[in-house]
């Protein structure tokens, strides 16, 4: 029997979560053993080879890409977890909704106190993706299965939370964690 | 077994002292009810709703209901606590709360019932609503994105502090935390040693600099569940699993 | 703080006696004095009433009457209701608004003109209507629009915009007004002849127990919804201790598309003032209180006028009716445009100078109301009842309607209908009865309003009006073939959006979360799990909110999902890639094509 497959990216969020998923240390051999890793930052596989069992979202949808790529993992994953407060809430990135987007553009690009920007022209190569008008929680955009909260959530939870999905039994946290920091 | 009048809560024998309020005579015996906007020391005010339980079979809130003799009171049921958790997911998403960046963060109360309700995210739309924050005073800082109108600012400034630094202005979503000079909080006679500033559940209400005192591990809800008792776990993470 | 203000500020206190609870009164007057209650004003009505400056500044910013910042001198206020908003609102909005050069909710730079929407003025069988200042102008197109900006210009004054007069008392020289009655049906009990006097004089010949006593025989309920009955809650207040005691007439007519205590107000007050002097007296109250609405304003000196009237003739005031001792006398408490104070414990906190936010219960007002005192607060319709039951006896009111629901019930119908106007029906009645009378054909759907309004599909035409089946306080709103039931769910979703005190945390949020669900769903953008949180939502709104507005509101959305239910079906899908519907890529692109672009907004 083939190991089930396992994919894994990161919106617009830090890699903080991946990181996280690193941090389990030397149960990732245990997790190699258990899992294949399709599309991941971990193996750096640009593009789904095969239909996987669990896709692993971190962070939010801020532009056209993380759209099309959470999407993507939608259509090719049996199920999604969002990973981590920037997925499961907006996070970080989402402080920006309480900006509206030109200014924040300005901000960024324009305006800022350290910018340096003699053209004063806004990034609008057509390779640059659209930005979205605030950015969305993955839910607001695909239906997705488990939430995992957290910023980043812990390498125990990310573990726990894996092998639970693995093992087919149903993913039950104790107490300490569930965080959203 | 002490005489005197009771009551049952959940099942238990509680006594109560006239003119208590459920949540009291609750407390009194050691039994926690869920609540954000209540705080003995303050007036009960009854607006969050986390209290509500189910007294003789209809809905009330324990904060601000008179405990009586024989009476029946529900509060750990499944029926009740779904009403809980929703509320506290409205409170979520009606205001900007990024935990990961918040001085309050372990030991706010509003997230202390999201870990003890078990909500990974909530399912409700996320309105991230623009809001304002108020520096402008040396030592106190206003963060109206985290402010759940729960009034204890308000009471305590009120009956505690007797400034009245604090009241509410508008109505509906637009209601919101105003300072009594109108404008800047600076202007008004708010001072860091204001009891109003060591009441607020949340993070709205903050002394300036004194942020992150406390590591990781060691605040307040990071171990312990608010209100203590022990959780059981209910499928916490499954999106699915709410319907 | 200018002098003009401040001598201004110092009068109006005088004149309530510089008492801290009428600051309603205080914070009216200087906003018609004055076209805002500044930051200044509340800082000299802090000063110079002793109310603080919280308290102030949020009775303030509760009222949509009142503002902080400074208003036109004429403010335009076309009403928002759901029957004005099918019956061309929005194009009568569009004419004001590009008569004026102003968009809604601005000022015009000379601070001649505001222009503004606002909830149910109480004109719906006028729609589309409007209040210029206080004075309303009904039956409104885009063509008179331009024509009363035009005038208005020309002289500033409301009052001259109405050249012929309404009918019955609406052309009486205190009020002079184009409101029309539209009384289609009279009925036996309240909309009939009476003996003036007659009802308070009969009740001074009996003690306040047989007054009582004869309402619990005549099975008076209440006629604002709810329907708790009379007579036991006056029994209530009459056994409460205390030395005074209050009797409050709730006309704050608010539930979108009533408005049959306006006709009620304008052609039978004396009815209605019997009807609180008699139950004053039965509750042993010495002081009673009309709530009139603000949008209402425009009877307020004629109604002074029937007080005064009344003082005249011995039947207000001191030893009425040559009865020793029985001593009543009643003030009109302008309300400020706040549809949540027809609750009756917001209500009070109004009277009080308070936000419109409802008290906590218990106690209740019954035993501890206005001014901490044993209240009663009734709707104007039952206080009428009750000055007919005095007069003909509880016998010919009882036998009238049906054994749980006696007497009759008055309805506002509006819409799509031939007839709109007020009809006085025996409780009992078929809703499809009703309708024939009103001229309705072809109705799709009935929005029923009160406490426990629903909306109702031809299915349910056979059901009967009365408080065991559908209890209404008197508001129906008809829709034609053409309209689209789910559109008009999410118009009264906006309403009580807008309209609730946001006191607590279920009804500040859960009415929005409601209206934005049906704006998905209108979209075409629903998932059937929408319909499933639309449930979700509205279960912790009943179980949780704190009065009668938060734990009924989502009725709109329930009522219609029940009526209208293959409507809803064929507009929410899941997506069978599970993307979610409700996210549109092209459109939340849309602001960052502009910036790319450097287009226009």
């Amino acid at each position: 029997m083939s190991k089930p497959r396992i994919a894994t990216t990161s919106l617009c969020g830090c890699f903080g979560c991946h990181m996280s998923l690193l941090d389990i240390d030397e149960r990732i051999l245990a997790l190699a053993e258990l899992v294949e890793f399709d599309k991941s930052p971990i193996n750096d596989h640009k593009d789904f080879t095969a239909r996987c069992a669990v896709g692993l979202i971190e962070g939010g949808c801020a532009n056209a890409e993380n759209v099309h790529v959470l999407r993507r993992f939608r259509e090719q994953c049996d199920v999604l977890v969002s990973v981590g407060d920037c997925a499961t809430m907006g996070g970080i990135p989402a402080l920006r909704n309480l900006v509206p987007l030109e200014e924040c553009l300005r901000e960024a690009y324009v305006d800022g106190p350290s910018v340096f920007n003699p053209g004063g022209r806004i990034p609008d190569d057509p390779e640059i993706p659209m930005l979205l008008d605030k950015v969305y929680p993955a839910q607001e955009v695909v239906r997705i299965d488990y939430h995992i909260p957290g910023c980043p959530p812990s390498a125990d939870t990310l573990w726990k939370t894996l092998t639970a999905l693995l093992g087919g039994t149903s993913v039950e946290l104790p107490y300490e964690l569930i965080k959203y920091d | 077994m002490s005489e005197g009048p009771r009551f049952t809560l959940d099942g238990r024998e509680i006594p109560l002292v006239p003119g208590q309020t459920v949540i009291e005579a609750a407390d009194a015996a050691g039994i926690y009810i869920p609540r954000l906007c209540h705080k003995p020391g303050l007036e009960p005010f009854g607006s969050c709703r986390v209290c509500t339980v189910k007294a003789n079979g209809r809905s009330v809130a324990a904060c601000t209901y008179p405990a009586s003799p024989g009476m029946i009171v529900e509060s750990d049921t499944e029926e009740v606590n779904a009403h809980r958790k929703l509320l506290l997911e409205m409170l979520f998403v009606e205001g900007n709360h990024f935990c990961m960046s918040c001085e309050k963060s372990g030991n706010c109360e509003l997230q202390a019932l999201g870990y003890r309700f078990a909500i990974a995210a909530p399912q409700l739309e996320f309105q991230f609503p623009v809001r304002d924050v108020d520096a402008s005073h040396p030592d106190i800082l206003i963060d109206h994105n985290r402010c759940i109108l729960c009034s204890r600012c308000v009471r305590a400034s009120r009956d505690l502090d007797k400034k009245e630094v604090f009241g509410f202005v508008g109505r509906g979503p637009h209601k919101r935390i105003a300072v009594s000079s109108g404008t800047r909080l600076r202007d008004t006679d708010a001072d860091v040693t204001d009891q109003a500033l060591d009441v607020c559940p949340v993070g709205a209400l903050l002394r300036k600099r004194v942020g992150f005192a406390v590591p990781v591990g060691q605040r307040l809800y990071d171990k312990v569940p608010i209100g203590g008792a022990p959780v059981v776990p209910e499928a916490p993470v499954a999106e699915e699993g709410r319907a | 703080m200018s002098t003009s203000l401040e001598n201004a500020i110092v009068e109006v206190c005088a004149s309530v006696g510089n008492e801290p609870s009428r600051l309603m009164d205080v914070a009216r007057e200087i906003q018609a004095r004055f076209g805002c209650v500044s930051a200044e004003a509340i800082d000299g009505i802090h000063t110079h009433l002793g109310v603080s400056r919280p308290t102030a500044r949020s009775l303030v910013s509760f009222y949509s009457f009142l503002s902080e910042k400074p208003k036109g001198r004429v403010v335009i206020r076309l009403c928002d209701d759901p029957v004005d908003r099918l019956f061309g609102h929005d194009r009568v909005l569009k004419a004001f608004s590009d008569e004026l050069g102003i968009p809604v909710g601005g000022t015009t730079t000379d601070g001649a003109f505001s222009l503004e929407r606002t909830a149910c003025i109480g004109m719906s069988d006028h729609a589309p209507a409007a209040l210029v200042n206080e004075t309303p102008v009904t039956d409104l197109s885009t063509d008179k629009a331009r024509e009363i900006v035009a005038e208005l210009r020309a002289h500033m004054s409301p009052d001259r915009l109405v050249k012929k007069l309404g009918d019955g008392n609406n052309g009486h020289p205190l009020v002079r007004s184009m409101v029309e009655n539209h009384i289609r049906k009279a009925g036996p009990i309240v909309l009939t002849e009476h003996h003036h006097g007659e009802a308070t004089r009969k009740a001074a010949a009996m003690s306040p127990t047989e007054v009582i006593r004869s309402v619990k025989a005549a099975r008076l309920r209440g006629r604002g919804g709810a329907g708790f009955p009379t007579g036991i809650k006056w029994e209530m207040a009459r056994a409460a201790p205390g030395p005074r005691k209050f009797l409050v007439c709730n006309a704050d007519e608010g539930e979108p598309g009533t408005f049959k205590d306006r006709v009620l107000l304008t052609e039978f007050p004396d009815r209605v003032f019997a009807g609180m002097t008699i139950a004053g007296y039965a509750i042993g109250a010495r002081e009673g209180i009309l709530y009139l609405r603000a949008e209402y304003a425009y009877l307020r000196r004629f109604l002074e006028d029937v007080l005064a009237q009344r003082r005249a003739e011995g039947l207000l005031g001191k030893s009425i009716a040559a009865r020793h001792s029985f001593d009543f006398d009643i003030r009109i408490q302008m309300g400020a445009g706040a549809y949540v104070c027809g609750e009756e414990s917001a209500l009070l906190n109004s009277c009080e100078g308070l936000r419109g936010d409802p008290r906590n219960r218990p106690p209740f007002p019954a035993q501890k109301g206005y001014l901490g005192c044993p209240t009663i607060v009734n709707n104007v319709e039952t206080l009428a009842c009750v000055a007919r039951i005095l007069d003909a006896g509880p016998a010919t009111f009882s036998e009238y309607g049906t054994k749980q629901s006696a007497g009759s019930k008055l309805l506002s119908i509006s819409g799509d209908v031939g007839m709109a106007g007020v009809y006085e029906v025996p409780f009992g009645v078929t809703l499809r009865d009703v309708l024939t009378m009103a001229d309705s054909r072809e109705t799709q759907a009935v929005q029923i309003g009160g406490p426990s309004g629903r909306m109702v599909g031809p299915s349910e035409f056979d059901r009967t009006i009365c408080y065991d089946d559908l209890a209404t306080g008197g508001a129906m709103a008809v829709f034609g073939p053409d309209r689209n039931p789910i559109e008009i769910a999410r118009l009264y979703m906006e309403f009580f959006e807008d309209e609730s005190c946001g006191f607590c945390t279920p009804c500040r949020v859960g009415n929005g979360l409601l209206r934005r669900g049906l704006d998905k769903v209108l979209a075409g953008r629903g998932e059937p799990s929408d319909l499933v949180q639309f449930e979700e939502v509205a279960r912790t709104m009943k179980a949780t909110s704190r009065c009668g507005l938060g734990q009924t509101s989502f009725n709109p959305v329930l009522t219609t999902l029940a009526s209208f239910r293959p409507l809803f079906d064929s507009l929410v899908k899941e997506d069978p890639k599970k993307f979610r519907r409700s996210f549109d890529l092209e459109a939340s692109t849309r602001e960052a094509a502009r910036i790319r672009t450097g287009g226009a907004r």
